[in-house]
């Protein structure tokens, strides 16, 4: 088993003919993942590679039954375009584009609340369940099949902390980038709460970064609620205040948000924090007693 | 991106939002002047950049003390922000001192309104010491703040009357404002009120989501490169994200998590980072060329360590750039190469075979071991 995406997904590509999004859906097939769509408005009635283009999401649930949409449209349309799957009635949206202004996501995550879609991103690399589905851009041959999730707000340095679990021939049940921005669709928590649930993650990898609060939260609960192990790492420990790192969400502000306060909430609710990040996956092996 | 208190002020008065009456001919305000330096860095007022003065000769004379001159407050760092225009202002009788802000609170996911009685200091030391002062109202996404949000802060203020409803339409202004131009943060501090029942904005900062700068015209016009560091700038050119530290070793990386891992990392060994650099997700030839030259051009850099695990970003093209760049620019600085993910083989095999004398690692912990020993040897000599 695993969380959010499987071999069952059907996939539809919003952006499908554009460069990123003709790019990345090749990658995705060539995976194994299942695209049974892909939609540009005004282009409907062509196919790419053989996988038929509509004009609409709802199109393409209602004649290839999608469940599950893969968002490449750039950053002035995403929001519309989230929001345009919600509404179709696919399960899992994941929003690769980087770039949406804050304020819009405030307006779609709103929007999205109590409708029952899970979305993941914007700004992310996606999600992959190794050996199932890759909907996202990461490399998919550097994960291996296995019992640990990984939870990450950053991009390569998921890959780093996969890279590392596979090399030393640890698994992962899913893994998901959950991205950088302010504003975001699935939190740590959500996704947690998801591990929990599901029988074949053993344990969960947490990789933090500066800013915000979801790491705090994250810990919150976990103190409270959570019986699987989890190991973490928080990337910014030498990051200067009031400084923005790359993400618009990785940023010091008024002092809070500092790695050492994520670092302690973290490991007073048990959880194996590990300074190194170049430790992520003996830190794994520990826990599991490998 | 930010703007100076002035072109903050021009935008709120856009929005019909009072602030005191100024501009550069003294002569007109009549009374008493404040003369305010215009920099982005907060804490002027102490640091000297304002100041009250009685005639117009000695606001020319504190204005040309001011101009050109480097001012350094706690926000500016030793080396401080030169001075290029100064706001003058009449200056006004002032009842009460308030505090207004606006941010996008990332824990409800909304724009948080807060106001305090406690104008005119940090708002970080009154937000830690005594947080129920500060009064804070969220604005539903949809429909936006509400007038009863205003007058409850209004009133919440201890706000009475005129006063309280200048207050409340002040604010729902202010807030239309955040909106409209995407602020990331907008604060008021003072929001000051007058015996005669006047709220006006003695202060302004006005923040904007960088993301959103493509649908804002007006706002990008604003931009003051010269209050920006010129190899951020430059950088920011080339596609390239990049923040300069104080350490000696130099980073180049893909991805923003990566790089700040690969700060951390190389502290652990004993070192410190040069640079926060992120080349991106579409890192090509020419992009880590540019990289090369923005991380070289401090003059502190001993050492450079490339960092990257290639997703999108193929490691055989990184090589390439990296070899074309230490070719072009005749390398004499240490460099380190760690390559990991798509191509990585490939990559590696195009580093050894160069005949440059490159230092190549395998993992992350090797890879910092490497260039902090290489960065503390070079700086030794």
């Amino acid at each position: 088993m695993s969380i959010l995406v499987n071999s069952e997904t059907r996939v539809v590509v919003q952006g499908i003919t554009g460069r990123e999004g003709t790019f990345h859906t090749r990658q995705c097939v060539d995976y194994g993942t299942n695209v049974v769509a892909g939609v540009t408005p005004g282009k409907g009635g062509q196919d790419m590679d053989g996988i038929p283009v509509f004009d609409t999401v709802d199109q393409a649930v209602q004649k290839e039954g999608a469940n599950a949409s893969l968002i490449f449209v750039p950053p002035p349309f995403a929001g519309d375009a989230i929001l345009e799957a919600a509404h179709a009635g696919v399960d899992v949206i994941v929003c690769i584009t980087e770039g949406l202004p804050t304020i819009d996501m405030v307006k779609v995550k709103d929007t999205l609340a109590g409708m029952g879609t899970k979305l993941v991103g914007p700004n992310c690399p996606g999600v992959i369940t190794p050996g199932e589905c890759k909907m996202g851009i990461m490399p998919g041959f550097i994960h291996k099949e296995g019992s640990v999730g990984v939870i990450s707000r950053s991009g390569t340095l998921t890959y780093e902390a996969v890279g590392q679990l596979t090399e030393m021939g640890i698994g992962q049940s899913t893994c998901i980038g959950i991205g950088g921005d302010p504003v975001i669709g699935s939190s740590f928590l959500d996704l947690l709460k998801l591990f929990g649930e599901d029988d074949d993650t053993e344990a969960v990898v947490l990789i933090g970064e500066i800013g915000g609060s979801a790491e705090e939260e994250a810990a919150e609960y976990i103190k409270e609620h959570y019986q699987k192990p989890v190991v973490s790492f928080i990337a910014g420990q030498t990051a200067p205040p009031g400084k923005r790192m790359g993400h618009a969400g990785a940023i010091i502000a008024g002092g809070k948000g500092t790695a050492a306060e994520k670092v302690a909430a973290l490991e007073e609710a048990g959880v194996t924090v590990t300074s190194s990040p170049a430790e992520i996956g003996s830190s794994v092996a520990g826990v599991l007693g490998r | 991106m930010k703007v100076h208190e002035y072109q903050a002020k021009e935008l709120l008065k856009q929005y019909g939002i009072p602030v005191p009456e100024g501009g550069v001919v003294a002569e007109s305000i009549g009374t008493k002047v404040v003369v305010k330096a215009q920099i982005h860095a907060g804490g002027r007022g102490k640091a000297g950049g304002v100041k009250l003065v009685d005639t117009p000769e000695q606001a020319a004379k504190v204005a040309d003390g001011l101009l050109g001159k480097s001012l350094v407050t706690y926000q500016t760092g030793p080396e401080g922000s030169v001075v290029n225009q100064v706001l003058v202002e009449g200056a006004l009788a002032i009842a009460s001192e308030l505090y207004l802000g606006m941010v996008i609170d990332r824990a409800t996911e909304r724009v948080a309104v807060m106001a305090c009685t406690e104008g005119g200091v940090e708002i970080e030391t009154v937000a830690a010491e005594t947080p129920e002062k500060i009064l804070k109202e969220f604005a539903d996404p949809n429909m936006g703040l509400m007038p009863y949000q205003a007058r409850k802060l209004a009133f919440g203020l201890g706000l009475k009357g005129k006063t309280a409803s200048a207050a409340a339409s002040f604010i729902l202004k202010l807030y239309r404002l955040f909106v409209d131009k995407d602020c990331s943060i907008a604060e008021i501090n003072p929001l000051i009120t007058t015996e005669d029942g006047a709220v006006i904005a003695l202060d302004a900062k006005l923040n904007f989501d960088d993301n959103a700068l493509y649908r804002q015209e007006a706002v990008t016009e604003l931009r003051d490169l010269g209050e920006e560091e010129p190899l951020e700038i430059e950088a920011s050119k080339h596609g390239l994200s990049y923040i300069k530290l104080d350490g000696n070793v130099g980073c180049m990386v893909n991805g923003a998590g990566l790089a700040m891992a690969t700060m951390d990392i190389i502290k652990l060994a004993g070192g410190e980072p040069a640079n926060f650099l992120d080349v991106g997700g579409g890192a090509k030839e020419e992009s880590v060329t540019n990289a090369f030259k923005i991380i070289l051009a401090d003059k502190n850099v001993k050492a450079v360590l490339v960092n990257i695990f290639g997703g999108i970003v193929r490691c055989d093209i990184v090589a390439q750039g990296v070899i074309n760049a230490a070719r072009t620019l005749d390398l004499k600085t240490p460099v380190i190469v760690r390559l990991e993910g798509t191509n990585a083989d490939e990559g590696m095999r195009l580093i050894d075979e160069s005949g440059l004398k490159f230092e190549t690692a395998k993992g992350l912990k090797a890879a910092a071991e490497k260039s902090v020993a290489a960065a503390t040897a070079a700086g030794g000599e």
